[in-house]
């Protein structure tokens, strides 16, 4: 383990240097934008298989916190000066506004079973859809606003740092939680969540916590996705970007951090090579049909995702490895 | 001496099945109690209100004079009740050390803390080993649970109960669908344990002949009903034990 793990480390070091390089070697706005839309949603995706592939929960609901920081951010920076300090401030609102709801509706849907509990989470921003459609003075209803930035984050290459930044500094924070005992108890949650009650361990608190830590994490994606577009409107809050997520963790590889973010790579390169394809005939203009086939093929073949299908590659040909406690969660 | 555990008129009905009546069963500290019956005769069942799968319909659970009967489970382990599974209950895509490095976990109290990593934890690393050879599984250590035989599956469940380390061991049928050469590798485990001493176990078995020599005591349970409770010579020469287990045809009354 330690041996993978750390070669892994380096990797994702390595890779993560090449990308701060990028900007000043390689010059082209739509690349970066497109990076810097990876980077974002891949931080959405990783928080959104905390739940899905560490604890095993299906959440429906998860872009309700998507959209309360990409609102929190939206609306502070729409009614205040934009300042660095007013975007740290919309941040930390949209993270305490997460945390406050994550507890609030982690304890009231929790107890409930797999199906039930999916259908409440998905009740539960559906809500929040309403309200931030109906709240016109505030959010402008479904045609949203535009906000000004401040001058530093108007600089794409920037902006494509900071995100890069932050999607690291979540990998790195997300990659200790999972590999603490906690996060240990929370896969043995998904596996047989009876056994760790008898255990002795709470598992309504596990869950509790981890959709909280889900939550924040996710509404931190949130926030930075509105000041990618410099605009806010309901979409934020929509099904469609719950099953993003769900679609680029499981491509990807659910119960692995580096699986959501390839799956996000994934997602956003074919998206917009879709879209370029769409002059040459009109059926590219609906990719979201190639993506229907993409996730079903995924989930026939490749239940793992890629992440999960390398993984077990390589370990069933390094099984003699001492020591080896290879949890699926690694 | 004080009973560690005990029941008063226990009784749990599901729907018009009376699955336990009205039963009142005694475990003293450190005594090595066998639960026996027939099928359906409401041994698991038991072990479930014991630990606190199952909540009774009326009666009382004492556990060191302690009224626990609306206890959770979780609280009921943390206070020393552990229990093992008839069917096997264990974490199948994890492997065999997790598995055990889990429940050593939960008995050291570190619940919660979320950034240092769980490698780091070298005494719980240490209990997990000590705890794998003293149950025969070091070897397999690093497989997943799913992949072992029946048998290592069962000794997985009785190293998962060890490592809570709790004073009462409800150990349900360890030998349930084991192949004989399996048998003797189970037994030796418990009577490794019976060995160290400090602990309270009650055992359900269903072949009565294995552990007539291991017990202390026996109590036997037919149709929901307490029947019968003394030494195991005492429990062989009972007649209404024989009928039971003999002729099925017991109808309740004393004969």
């Amino acid at each position: 383990m330690g041996m993978l793990n750390n070669r892994m480390n380096l990797f994702v070091i390595i890779v993560g240097l090449l990308l701060f390089l990028l900007p000043f070697i390689y010059e082209s706005r739509t690349l970066l934008i497109l990076l810097t839309q990876i980077f974002i949603f891949a931080i959405f995706a990783m928080s959104y298989d905390l739940l899905l592939g560490y604890t095993g929960i299906v959440s429906f609901g998860h872009a309700m916190f998507f959209g309360i920081g990409a609102y929190s951010t939206g609306i502070i920076l729409h009614r205040m000066e934009s300042t660095i300090f007013t975007v740290l401030l919309s941040l930390l609102v949209g993270i305490l506004l997460s945390l406050v709801i994550s507890i609030l509706v982690g304890f009231l849907t929790l107890r409930l079973k797999s199906h039930f509990f999916a259908m409440l989470t998905l009740a539960f921003a559906s809500l929040f859809l309403v309200v931030a459609e109906k709240w016109r003075t505030l959010t402008y209803g479904n045609d949203g606003f535009t906000f000004p930035l401040p001058e530093f984050l108007r600089d794409r290459t920037y902006f494509y740092l900071v995100s890069l930044t932050f999607m690291i500094a979540i990998y790195f924070l997300l990659k200790r939680f999972t590999e603490s005992p906690f996060g240990k108890v929370l896969v043995a949650i998904r596996e047989n969540e009876r056994r760790v009650e008898s255990l002795g361990f709470h598992p309504l608190y596990y869950k509790v916590i981890a959709s909280v830590v889900a939550g924040t994490t996710a509404s931190i994606s949130g926030s930075l996705y509105v000041l990618s577009l410099r605009f806010v409107n309901t979409s934020v809050f929509t099904m469609e970007m719950t099953l993003d997520a769900l679609l680029m963790t499981i491509i990807g590889g659910v119960g692995t951090l580096i699986g959501p973010i390839i799956g996000s790579g994934l997602i956003e390169f074919a998206h917009h090579l879709l879209t370029d394809l769409a002059s040459i005939s009109p059926i590219f203009e609906r990719w979201i049909i190639f993506f229907g086939i993409l996730y079903i093929l995924t989930v026939i073949f490749f239940p793992l995702g890629i992440v999960g299908t390398i993984r077990n590659r390589i370990s069933g040909k390094g099984k003699k490895e001492k020591y080896a406690k290879k949890t699926v969660a690694g | 001496m004080e009973p560690i555990l005990e029941t008063k008129n226990l009784t749990v009905q599901f729907g018009s099945h009376i699955a336990v009546n009205n039963v009142n069963f005694m475990v003293y500290e450190k005594q090595f109690k066998s639960i026996i019956g027939p099928n359906g005769a409401g041994k698991t069942t038991l072990f479930n209100l014991l630990g606190g799968q199952l909540k009774a319909t009326s009666g009382k659970i004492y556990f060191r004079k302690e009224d626990i009967t609306s206890l959770s489970s979780v609280k009921r382990t943390r206070k020393g009740i552990g229990r093992s599974f008839q069917m096997t209950n264990v974490f199948p895509n994890l492997t065999v050390f997790e598995n055990v490095r889990l429940a050593v976990q939960s008995r050291m109290n570190i619940r919660y803390p979320f950034f240092k990593h769980f490698s780091h934890y070298t005494e719980v690393n240490e209990k997990t080993y000590e705890i794998l050879e003293l149950v025969l599984l070091k070897e397999k250590q690093s497989v997943l649970a799913k992949q072992l035989s029946h048998g290592e599956q069962r000794k997985l469940e009785i190293a998962m109960l060890l490592a809570l380390d709790t004073e009462v061991l409800l150990l349900d049928e360890p030998t349930a669908g084991m192949s004989m050469e399996e048998v003797p590798a189970i037994l030796s485990v418990i009577q490794n344990v019976k060995k160290e001493g400090n602990r309270t176990i009650v055992l359900i078995e269903h072949k009565m002949d294995l552990i007539m020599n291991l017990s202390d005591a026996v109590t036997v349970l037919f149709n929901g009903q307490f029947l019968a409770d003394g030494t195991p010579e005492e429990i062989m020469e009972n007649e209404t034990v024989q009928n039971a287990y003999l002729g099925g045809l017991y109808n309740g009354s004393p004969s």
